[in-house]
């Protein structure tokens, strides 16, 4: 994408018909650590890579606890994450005092992408720079989105965004099919393997990984590092050398390039 | 006086509330037709939605326990006691919101006098296997009670069914029992005048009877001379 003279406002559209602020919001995105999500017909499990700041720091943390049964991963500028994750949690705790039940997933999803679509109306505001993975149950079924900066939300079966998410878009485009009948670990074990994918050869430690799940009668959680670690164990035997993670082994090496912006030495401090 | 159906014979205080839900009212019945215009206002806003998600009893209850509690906390109460039931998912639901917003579920529920004179007879003879036709009987036997001592309602019941499938056999009001065409000339006949005072004063008797103090609080008759 290249400097043009449409692009200075969000209210300004190009002669094409593109408002490319909104489109560089979702560069930003691009731009973060990995997360990704996936979900079988009663669990969902969203996953994230663990980023830190230097060798000194603590990682960011990118998977946020909404409700017992919504959770959210974010990619993208942490801080307009937060903020959006507060907003989903008020308005979970608010739908939960006055009705006593769950708000719907695809409820609380609308009502976050219409906050986004305001941003990209009006002089005064930017998009937020954030995308969200909301994973989350409820009466019919469990249910993965994606909210976009642009304020566009999609339903999935498995989604990866983040830098060098398209090697584990690839990943899951060859296993989603049998996601909706899988276990509670194979699903585990799915997202911990999309997770090894974007990681491009570094090796897979449980330190390395956030992972969460929740589920019909398993409220939202986070796995602590002594199970992903065992999970670890079962494909990777010995670090460098693969054994058992069936055919995912032979194409990971020829995973496609890393997508988007130009790669770590240039991901701006603010962004995780 | 308490519920007065002495001059509009017709009033429902019964309406279905969405798909899953059934509201029954006492009070004031223009605050009860301002609690409809509400549930009108949410269940629209659900529907509109149009997301397979729909609201059951159990989130239409505490919607209303917050209206009416709300309402109670800015001194200005919708003057209503409010029953809710209704089925969803298999699941059935019976609650009930007061003015001042108390609010619980329990498995049979009243209003007003009810909660004095019909809720022990239920306590009594209410179980989990009730049939629909042992139910209707049993609340029968409860308005019947509550009616003997009402001096202004009238003998016409509603009666309503919720299931699974929906609010069903809302009826129009049914005449309770007995029709006299002339009142007072059955009052002043023969039958009525001769008729043999028994030992109980009808089948409620334990109602009056003070079990820890073993006395028997009947009210007191009017034995008339001449028949004696």
């Amino acid at each position: 994408m290249f400097r043009n003279q449409y692009d200075t406002d969000v209210t300004t559209w190009s002669p094409t018909g593109r408002l490319f602020q909104v489109e560089y919001a979702m560069e930003a995105v691009k731009q973060g650590s990995a997360a990704i999500g996936l979900r079988s017909r009663s669990h969902v499990v969203l996953a994230s890579v663990n980023k830190a700041q230097s060798e000194l720091s603590s990682h960011q943390r990118k998977i946020f606890k909404v409700d017992d049964h919504i959770g959210v991963a974010i990619a993208g500028l942490t801080a307009d994450g937060r903020v959006l994750s507060r907003y989903m949690r008020s308005e979970s705790i608010n739908h939960s005092f006055t009705y006593e039940s769950p708000l719907p997933v695809g409820r609380l999803v609308v009502r976050l992408a219409d906050k986004a679509q305001v941003c990209t109306q009006r002089s005064w505001k930017r998009p937020y720079g954030v995308g969200l993975l909301v994973g989350g149950l409820d009466e019919s079924g469990a249910h993965l989105y994606y909210n976009c900066p642009s304020g566009n939300y999609f339903e999935y079966q498995a989604f990866a965004i983040g830098s060098r998410s398209q090697a584990a878009k690839t990943y899951l485009e060859r296993r989603f099919e049998s996601f909706n009948e899988s276990s509670r670990e194979d699903l585990i074990k799915d997202a911990i393997l999309a997770i090894r994918e974007t990681l491009q050869g570094e090796t897979l430690k449980s330190s390395l990984c956030t992972v969460s799940v929740l589920g019909v009668d398993e409220p939202f959680h986070f796995l602590d590092q002594e199970s992903i670690q065992k999970v670890i164990d079962t494909f990777e035997k010995v670090p460098e050398e693969e054994e058992d993670g069936g055919e995912a082994e032979a194409e990971a090496a020829a995973a496609p390039a890393e997508q988007g912006g130009a790669g770590d030495q240039d991901v701006a401090p603010m962004e995780m | 006086s308490y519920g007065s159906t002495l001059r509009y014979k017709n009033i429902e205080r019964m309406k279905a509330i969405g798909k899953h839900s059934l509201l029954g009212a006492s009070g004031e019945i223009s605050d009860f037709q301002e609690i409809l215009r509400y549930l009108d206002e949410l269940v629209l806003n659900d529907n509109m939605w149009d997301d397979g998600n729909s609201l059951g009893p159990k989130e239409v209850h505490n919607y209303l326990t917050r209206v009416m509690y709300n309402r109670r906390n800015k001194f200005n109460p919708l003057w209503n006691t409010l029953v809710l039931g209704g089925v969803k998912n298999g699941e059935s639901y019976l609650g009930m919101v007061s003015m001042i917003g108390v609010s619980f579920e329990d498995n049979h529920v009243a209003t007003g006098f009810g909660n004095h004179l019909a809720r022990p007879i239920l306590r009594d003879e209410w179980h989990a296997d009730l049939s629909f036709e042992d139910g209707v009987k049993l609340l029968e036997k409860c308005m019947r009670v509550l009616l003997y001592r009402d001096r202004s309602a009238i003998n016409k019941l509603q009666i309503a069914k919720i299931t699974e499938e929906g609010v069903t056999c809302e009826d129009e009001p049914i005449p309770l029992f007995d029709h006299f065409d002339d009142t007072r000339k059955a009052a002043k006949s023969a039958a009525c005048r001769n008729r043999a005072i028994g030992e109980a004063w009808d089948d409620y008797d334990s109602i009056f009877y003070n079990a820890w103090l073993k006395v028997s609080i009947e009210p007191t008759w009017f034995v008339d001379p001449d028949v004696v």
